[in-house]
């Protein structure tokens, strides 16, 4: 990049910026914000919702500051008469092709064409309205997501995300005119075309035609019914973004005051979908290991190389649909989510004596494709539904304030026993290279008997934001009936966000990389940066939540999978060993090939 | 006649294979099958390696790329102001008694399709309809039914 600096006024105030910059960036660094609807930080430049326009002197018409690269001399205006009549113009357009039925609709509150419709006090209808009455019928056919035409301002970000972030294109701008709209494959359902669900397009939409299918009332019927058992369970990244939907800077962990509210809630037991984090960890870890000997050993050529992770419904969905030929190379195990449901609905139900059918599994996940994973076919091992319903980050947000609880103020409180205990091991599942780095903590010292040799267990060369990452490993002193892994070098690779991992699933199609185990998470960061966490969502915030959630392993007391005492037990009492006839009827599943278009 | 997949497959062969030879294969696509199908749509999404929605997105932004059904004959009649004042109602309603269906509807021998067009640049001697890529200025009702009669006549 250039150094070359350019000097401008904005608003009269003079500064120098790099060459290249946009308006936009400029009066952001003299703390002017300008709105926009259609910019993102994490998606290139689109321009079309024009709300950011400013006028720069001397040109004939306004400029969109998003669209716009600063030039030297130039002189703009962010607030000048003729912008704000524009913009306030602007904005009861967008309203006019919106429905702004507000008071009915689900992102009330959190919507950035209501706040800036607020901001401008947007009073009587200026302009026809415009909603075209089919479009108010709303597309629920997906467990994840909803879609809805009447509210959509086509800013196209969700296309974009879907695009340059996922690599899927499971949305697009169809139609021309008034009758553009965004849209699927020749209009079909969201649950019948290549939509991972991974939610990231709800994350960025600015209105409510993006939401999650929600199941609050669902989850709050359960509670109110006293012949029901409803237990909760709550993913790694949930405690390290929870408060900021109630009122608590990014990067704060939660961890207690969530399991708090939880009980609070109602729920008969809090427990943590960390513990089968660990579960798969020992599952998983020796699934590796067990493939590992089957080729270097057995020398068996039906053993597929690299292993890769299965914990996140996003990346599975998309493996499904995009490389139905590489289905042999994902990792049996369950994800840690319906790991717990099954556990919770067999070995736990049995423990506290309560029958499985009066049993309630609730799941708070940073993730809109969960809500899908609990309801695939394959996902009732414990011979019912093992995981009930799924709630957002959001949702349980949402919850806590309908139940007039003053989050801040709340004591901390420790999750229920057992199936509450975990290691800091389990918590980085929430970040990308989270679950390589647990594996490996465990791998390493079943195989040598000795821990990882990384700084105070912190495997730093698979952490970090890069979209595709890199690591080898070597393998040195093992133990005995270890011999055949003496001095190898251990590949690893790490993606994060699917248009990564396509990348990464390119490079080993075409045997270009020869990995022996890769990780991917269907969301950019990991599930820190899930389609059901907080919105909003930037790199800034990704990496504030990352710090947290590497701070709360630090803190743990357990930092590896095998030494929880609940997972011994559990092996002990229950499952045997990993990969046992019980794990594989209860932890382990199988794929299956989608329809790519 | 090729098979959906076989003519897509030659037309991804002449035009290429990157996105700058969307336009054109889906051309040809409409050329010989009158409009894209679903078949269509997947096996050029699947040729040029593109996501299924892109490809429609495309197709969809076109008037002249139809996702509907289509006759062998399509006959676009302008229906802007010009044409308006001309008589074009007289010229569809014609057309339209003569052949049996209504504006948007095609023949149960699918070889018409009736549409109007947005203007086609012809205000100086209209009322003007296309049939297929063929122009046709200063209508009558009686001078377009004779014209769509030469059409039926046609073998091919």
């Amino acid at each position: 990049m250039s150094k070359y600096l350019v000097n401008l006024k904005i608003n009269n105030m003079p500064i120098a910026v790099e060459e290249g910059t946009t308006i936009l960036e400029a009066a952001k660094k003299l703390n002017f914000r300008i709105p926009t609807l259609c910019n993102h930080p994490d998606l290139t430049v689109a321009g079309n919702c024009r709300v950011c326009v400013v006028e720069v002197k001397g040109a004939r018409l306004l400029a969109a500051a998003c669209a716009t690269p600063v030039s030297e001399g130039m002189e703009v205006f962010t607030n000048s008469e003729k912008v704000r009549v524009s913009r306030k113009h602007i904005v009861e357009l967008l309203l006019s092709e919106h429905n702004a039925d507000c008071t009915k609709c689900f992102k009330n509150g959190h919507c950035e064409l209501q706040d800036l419709s607020s901001e401008y006090r947007i009073g009587d209808h200026v302009f026809l309205d415009l909603v075209r009455p089919e479009s108010k019928i709303q597309d629920i056919s997906s467990p994840s997501i909803v879609k809805d035409d009447s509210k959509c301002i086509r800013c196209q970000r969700c296309v974009r995300t879907c695009a340059e972030l996922q690599g899927v294109s499971a949305l697009a701008v169809v139609n021309k005119g008034d009758h553009q709209k965004i849209s699927t494959f020749l209009n079909k359902p969201m649950h019948e075309v290549v939509c991972t669900n991974c939610g990231q397009c709800i994350n960025r939409c600015p209105t409510g035609a993006l939401t999650e299918r929600n199941y609050i009332e669902e989850v709050w019927n359960a509670l109110y019914d006293p012949s029901k058992f409803v237990v909760v369970q709550t993913a790694p990244a949930t405690r390290i973004a929870l408060g900021e939907d109630l009122g608590i800077p990014v990067g704060e962990r939660v961890t207690g005051k969530m399991v708090s509210s939880l009980k609070k809630l109602g729920f008969n037991k809090v427990l943590d979908t960390d513990f089968t984090a660990d579960l798969t960890i020992m599952e998983e870890g020796t699934e590796l290991l067990t493939r590992l000997k089957r080729a270097l050993v057995d020398k068996d050529e039906k053993v597929v190389l690299p292993m890769m992770t299965s914990c996140s419904p996003g990346w599975i969905k998309f493996q499904e649909h995009m490389y139905s030929d590489m289905l042999e190379n994902l990792s049996t195990c369950k994800s840690p989510q319906q790991m717990f449901g099954a556990v919770a609905k067999t070995y736990y139900a049995d423990k506290i004596n309560i029958k499985a059918q009066d049993m309630i599994v609730v799941s708070i996940m940073p993730c809109v494709a969960k809500k899908f994973e609990c309801e695939r076919p394959e996902m009732r091992d414990s011979g019912y539904q093992d995981v009930d319903y799924v709630l957002t980050t959001r949702e349980l947000a949402m919850m806590i304030k309908q139940a007039g609880i003053d989050f801040n103020k709340l004591e901390e409180a420790h999750y229920d026993s057992i199936l509450g205990e975990s290691s800091g091991a389990a918590v980085i599942f929430g970040a990308t290279g989270g679950v390589m780095e647990a594996a490996l903590r465990t791998a390493y010292e079943i195989v040598t008997g000795r821990e990882v040799p990384f700084t105070n267990l912190n495997i730093q060369p698979v952490r970090g934001m890069e979209g595709i990452k890199d690591a080898t490993i070597k393998i040195k002193n093992v133990k005995p009936e270890w011999s055949f892994l003496e001095g190898v070098d251990l590949h690893v690779a790490i993606a994060h966000g699917l248009a990564n991992a396509r990348q990464l699933m390119e490079k080993v199609r075409k045997g270009e990389a020869a990995y022996h185990f890769i990780e991917v998470m269907g969301c950019p960061g990991g599930c820190l940066g899930g389609g059901g966490q907080p919105i909003p969502t930037s790199p800034e915030i990704r990496k504030k939540r990352t710090e947290a959630i590497y701070q709360e392993d630090e803190d743990m007391p357990i930092r590896k999978s095998h030494e929880n005492p609940e997972v011994v037990e559990i092996y002990k009492e229950f499952l045997g060993e990993p990969l046992s006839h019980k794990s594989h009827d209860l932890l382990h599943t199988h794929y299956k090939p989608r329809k790519r278009y | 006649m090729l098979t959906t997949e076989a003519l897509v497959k030659e037309l991804v062969e002449k035009n290429g294979r990157t996105r700058n030879s969307l336009m054109p294969v889906l051309q040809g696509i409409v050329q010989q099958e009158h409009y894209l199908s679903e078949e269509a749509l997947l096996c050029v999404a699947k040729e040029l390696d593109l996501a299924a929605a892109d490809v429609y997105g495309t197709a969809s932004f076109y008037t002249f790329l139809d996702t509907v059904p289509r006759g062998k004959n399509i006959i676009r009649v302008c229906k802007t102001i010009t044409c308006h004042m001309k008589g074009k109602d007289e010229i569809v309603n014609t057309l339209s008694n003569a052949l049996k269906i209504k504006v948007g509807e095609t023949t149960h021998d699918k070889k018409f399709t009736l549409l109007t067009a947005n203007c086609l640049g012809w205000c100086h001697k209209g009322p003007v309809m296309l049939i297929n890529d063929e122009v046709y200025p200063e209508l009558t009702p009686q001078k377009a039914l004779e014209i769509v009669e030469e059409y039926a006549k046609s073998t091919h």
